[in-house]
């Protein structure tokens, strides 16, 4: 039994729960974005872009009658965090040219962030089952809320949108250890509660990244 | 091409290439030493503003709502050590309850 179909089995195990919340995010998806699309448009987005925060910000551009230029623009700011995440993950990405491209396609931010084995180490094994489980309950979730949003009334009303939030917190918490991180996390936070009222959504938490140039400070 | 899947066609080109880039050109290579600790810090300075941005911020404003209340009850089931599904659960509920008071 190789190591790394262990970790691609753990992964997939600590991802089924993410997948949970990511259906019933994925139905708050289709339920927004029928009206804006049609029942067919949502889930074809939702199966070849794969990345929920830029489906719902270039949703709303074109729901607020905006052209497919900013509705791109919009959803595009909202992944570029996804590159300095590919560049932390390439040095545990072995193997050939397509190979490599492809698997960065499997990077969304829970399955990143639970990978990171620290110093600089991903477990890319394990962020592969993890993001796995997770794309067809992210499409399953979009169908359900395109074709039968009708029935199932408003997903803020479920609470769905404290899900990711309070996900992202827990993650956190996992990730500090010691001063610079804490550091780094506070940067972050500050940065990023002050840009959201100046900067099209995305740039903030693209900015943030600036706190983990407090890693430049030892050295 | 109607807007919609222009949009579509073109967000899943951007996506693609921002995520596949880095393992692309740089994988497998070590990072130089300086940029170690930098990388390492990423994770942490990215969930902290995406909590922020995810509890806050409805567009390009900042509320406080009962999103705040659901996170803010998520904290307190991280710090007593909840398994990370009941802690998102926990989450929507306060949510979901503080609305249906509301």
């Amino acid at each position: 039994m190789s190591s790394s179909g262990e970790s691609f089995r753990a992964g997939i195990r600590i991802g089924i729960p993410l997948a949970a919340a990511s259906l019933l995010l994925g139905i708050s998806f289709g339920v927004l974005a029928e009206p804006v699309m049609g029942e067919v448009g949502p889930i074809v987005m939702s199966a070849i872009v794969f990345a929920g925060s830029a489906q719902f910000a270039a949703t709303a551009v074109l729901a607020d009658g905006g052209g497919a230029a900013a509705a791109i623009v919009a959803g595009t700011l909202l992944n570029a965090r996804f590159l300095p995440m590919g560049i932390a993950l390439a040095p545990s990405v072995r193997g050939r040219p397509l190979w490599r491209a492809l698997v960065g396609q499997a990077i969304i931010d829970a399955s990143w962030a639970l990978a990171n084995r620290g110093g600089g180490r991903f477990d890319v094994h394990y962020m592969l089952g993890a993001t796995i489980v997770n794309y067809p309950a992210w499409v399953a979730g979009t169908a359900i809320g395109a074709l039968a949003g009708g029935a199932l009334g408003d997903p803020s009303d479920l609470g769905l949108d404290a899900v990711f939030p309070a996900f992202f917190l827990g993650l956190l918490a996992n990730e500090l250890r010691g001063a610079l991180s804490v550091g780094a996390a506070l940067v972050g936070a500050a940065v990023a509660l002050a840009l959201t009222p100046f900067a099209p959504p995305g740039v903030p938490v693209l900015a943030a990244c600036a706190g983990a140039l407090l890693g430049l400070r030892r050295l | 091409m109607s807007a919609v899947w222009l949009t579509i066609a073109g967000l899943a080109v951007t996506t693609a290439t921002v995520k596949g880039s880095g393992p692309l050109t740089l994988g497998g290579r070590a990072l130089p030493g300086p940029l170690l600790l930098v990388i390492t810090l990423l994770a942490p300075a990215l969930l902290a503003a995406l909590v922020i941005t995810q509890t806050f911020a409805e567009d390009e404003t900042l509320v406080l709502d009962a999103r705040a209340a659901g996170v803010g009850a998520a904290a307190v089931a991280i710090a007593v050590r909840a398994p990370l599904l009941v802690t998102i659960v926990v989450a929507a509920v306060v949510t979901a309850g503080l609305r249906a008071l509301a």
